[in-house]
């Protein structure tokens, strides 16, 4: 294992040093003689002069629109831009071209005729915040009603408040950090670097993140389709948090037959996750692999495939006569979507089908101190279908044994509505029904339950998990 | 022994490795093909029109497709992989779903400041730019500006111009080649553009509603006056009051024409133009909407065409 940390960490340095040590600029090949960089010198030169000239009539037609804008107040958007002057007739080539070079982007915030437009009404307080990266909060409250003996969950609760910033870096890398407040406290839920420049197509990311095992594993709270997460999930794999630790993930597509999208994902964590591992040593980290493949079936409908694979310690050992170190926990999951999404009514009427595999082998003592490796499978099979643009209908079917004790088996299902007043709130009510085991009792026993959500988000628009 | 094996798996490791960088595109040679992909059809057309034979042009979105709404499918991944330079509309229009996809790309062209990246709304005169205050009681309201600029043909000819000069700074050796289809298309957008504002002058200052608000640059350029939207709000869909209003506002002006994009559901603008004795006239904002609208051009002819025509039959 120590020799596994010190290789990853060659590759990384070797990778990171390499990405930055070469300009990401790709038009070397382009300009290999000297005759060819003249021309290109002469055309920057000239590139150069007429934006000398540019900013000269800019600064005039400002100064002129200050004048303007004291005398009218609406109507800003007509004198905004200089260009807005021309007639398409009369386009001419010096203005209507803004010969910016593009190698002076400022990359993704406004460009410098929008950032002249916003100065011109003080928009001194916007430019301020250029740099500040994208925050948002997600509000997720949720209440629950009905009996649930076995794992009851609170009334009302404001179950978590997740801070979200996202901003790009510098040119090899961009930085996510998601910060959830919940009821007990505060969790770092993820908060890593992503090196986007990397050479041989490598994606490498550095942090505190949710480890690529299966799709619910990797989906946050507020953007799962349901209000809770499946019994699978709370039974094998770490529940709510899941295998969620600081680690080092490199990921790269594979090659694959045409139209298929194959990528491959290897981990390595710190071996410190909710229930599922834990390192007692610091040799004892944690390596996760997950393999992907996707394709297209059509324009609206698609296949998405994968397989992981998890293994680290767990604590089953600690404070026995045993060796800790002996006792591992190895986890392996398949999963399953099928996706369909007319293009032309996208935002109407989707469809998504998804069904996950869990098999844990957890060793452990058994009651009668004997060393044994428990063998446990879980699955949930998910639907969920939009029938409108505010009202999604859902259902979810759960089975799983249990991964300490892989007789005792718990199974469920839920049936999920959901709607969605805007892009950036959600109300959702689900009836959840549950066969448990009853530890106690030594018998099952059944839980009905309603829960409800409300979610809202404030701040930027984060992307869409796909 | 211990560094024996130790230095094997190095050895090992380097190898694949090397390995890794051996399956990587070499570099395209000048003679290939710039490969351009681009977030919509309408860039695609003009990058098209500027690049001509000397470069390989696709969209990510289609142009039936709601551009707010794409899926950040993995397939598009395999193609903005391969891409040397990635054309976007920019303006926040793509945020739900670009950025993971640039990101995930493993592509350091095409990163966001990268030579590669280009934003075509930095070209482009940008209308409703909001002032003050922006929040979402506004509904899904974009803080930059409209991003549905590229309909208005002189927005059409800039953007043309920045990726002439783009691709010829990309391609130093294909310059003139650029710049004579830059020319090229000038001209023939003046042309065009000729014909199509003589065919909308006895239609100037006629008062259309739309559905979402994809049309103020259009509406601009061809001297139309959009007096109210189907949704209530940006991104919000209709409601019943607001429908109501819609109907008396309409009734008032005598707005009879209601232009919808291809991705809307029909039924509140034909039950407002059932009210209102109006017409509902599916309007392209997007080369490809429609099969025969293969380029910019075609665009253009397309939706004066239908305005044309409900406006004939509404008089």
């Amino acid at each position: 294992m120590k020799r596994f940390s010190v290789l990853f960490a060659f590759i990384l340095l070797a990778a990171v040093s390499y990405a930055q040590d070469k300009p990401p600029a790709p038009q070397d090949s382009a300009k290999p003689e000297p005759s060819t960089q003249e021309t290109r010198m002469k055309v920057l030169e000239e590139q150069v002069r007429t934006l000398a000239e540019q900013v000269a009539l800019l600064r005039g037609e400002l100064s002129a629109l200050r004048d303007a804008k004291s005398n009218e107040t609406r109507s800003a958007d007509h004198v905004l831009l200089a260009s807005s002057h021309l007639e398409p007739g009369t386009l001419s080539t010096a203005s209507a071209a803004p010969v910016v070079p593009a190698t002076l982007d400022p990359g993704p915030s406004p460009t410098p005729p929008q950032v002249a437009q916003t100065q011109t009404y003080g928009g001194a307080t916007s430019n301020a915040k250029l740099l500040n990266p994208d925050i948002s909060l997600i509000g997720d409250f949720i209440g629950t009603a009905g009996r649930n003996t076995i794992s009851p969950s609170r009334s009302l609760e404001l179950h978590e408040s997740e801070v979200g910033m996202q901003a790009i870096i510098d040119p090899y890398a961009r930085a996510d950090a998601f910060i959830s407040f919940g009821e007990t406290g505060v969790n770092v839920e993820e908060g890593y670097v992503t090196f986007t420049a990397l050479p041989a197509g490598l994606l490498l990311k550095v942090g505190k993140m949710r480890a690529e095992f299966g799709k619910v594993n990797t989906i946050h709270n507020h953007a799962l389709p349901f209000i809770d997460r499946p019994l699978a999930t709370d039974n094998l794999v770490g529940g709510e948090d899941g295998i969620d630790d600081a680690g080092i993930s490199l990921s790269r597509f594979l090659p694959a037959p045409k139209n298929w999208f194959f990528q491959g994902t290897a981990q390595v964590y710190r071996g410190d996750s909710a229930d599922v591992f834990s390192a007692n040593r610091r040799q004892d980290v944690s390596v996760v692999g997950h393999l992907r493949l996707y394709r297209d079936l059509g324009e609206s409908t698609n296949i998405d495939l994968g397989g992981s694979y998890a293994r680290g310690h767990n604590n089953a050992g600690v404070g026995t006569t045993f060796n800790p170190e002996n006792f591992l926990t190895n986890l392996y999951g398949a999963d399953a979507t099928l996706r369909w999404k007319p293009l032309r009514r996208s935002i109407y009427h989707s469809f998504l089908f998804r069904n996950e595999f869990f098999w844990s082998a957890r060793d452990q003592l058994s009651p009668v101190n004997i060393f044994e490796t428990q063998h446990a499978f879980g699955l949930y099979s998910s639907g969920e279908y939009r029938v409108n643009r505010r009202w999604t209908v859902g259902g979810r079917f759960d089975r799983t044994g249990r991964a300490t004790n892989a007789k005792l088996t718990d199974s469920g299902f839920s049936g999920i509505l959901t709607y969605w007043p805007s892009e950036f709130s959600q109300i959702r009510g689900q009836y959840r029904y549950g066969h448990l085991w009853d530890i106690t009792n030594a018998r099952f026993t059944d839980a009905n339950e309603f829960l409800f959500q409300f979610l809202f988000v404030m701040g930027a628009h984060g992307a869409h998990p796909f | 022994m211990r560094n024996v094996k130790l230095y094997t798996r190095l050895m090992a490791l380097v190898a694949t490795l090397t390995l890794f960088c051996a399956t990587c595109p070499s570099p395209a040679s000048a003679a290939s093909k710039l490969n351009i992909m681009t977030a919509t059809t309408d860039l695609a057309a003009l990058a098209q029109e500027i690049g001509g034979d000397r470069v390989e042009v696709e969209s990510v979105a289609r142009g039936y497709q709601d551009p707010h709404f794409v899926e950040a499918k993995p397939s598009f991944l395999l193609k903005l992989r391969k891409a040397d330079l990635l054309i976007v509309v920019g303006l926040e229009l793509e945020i739900g779903w670009l950025p993971p996809l640039i990101t995930q790309s493993t592509n350091p062209k095409i990163q966001v400041g990268a030579p590669g990246y280009f934003d075509a709304s930095r070209y482009a005169k940008i209308l409703e730019i909001p002032t003050g205050v922006v929040t979402r009681a506004e509904g899904d309201v974009h803080p930059l500006g409209n991003p549905h600029y590229w309909l208005d043909p002189e927005n059409g000819l800039r953007i043309a111009k920045g990726i002439q000069n783009k691709l010829s700074e990309m391609r130093p050796n294909d310059a003139s080649y650029f710049a004579q289809r830059y020319d090229d298309f000038e001209k023939r957008i003046k042309q065009a553009d000729e014909k199509w504002l003589a065919e909308m002058k006895p239609y100037a200052g006629r008062k259309i509603v739309t559905y979402h608000r994809s049309w103020p640059n259009f509406a601009e350029h061809f001297h139309l006056d959009v007096v109210g939207y189907v949704e209530p709000r940006p991104g919000i869909p209709p409601s019943p009051q607001h429908t109501v209003e819609l109907i008396g506002l309409m009734k008032r002006d005598g707005t009879k024409v209601i232009a919808v994009e291809p991705y809307f559901d029909l039924k509140t603008p034909n039950a407002v133009a059932r009210d209102t004795g109006g017409k509902v006239v599916v309007l392209m904002p997007s080369v490809g909407g429609e099969k025969e609208i293969t380029d910019y051009f075609k665009l253009f002819d397309y939706d004066i065409a239908k305005l044309k025509k409900a406006f004939d039959e509404t008089k």
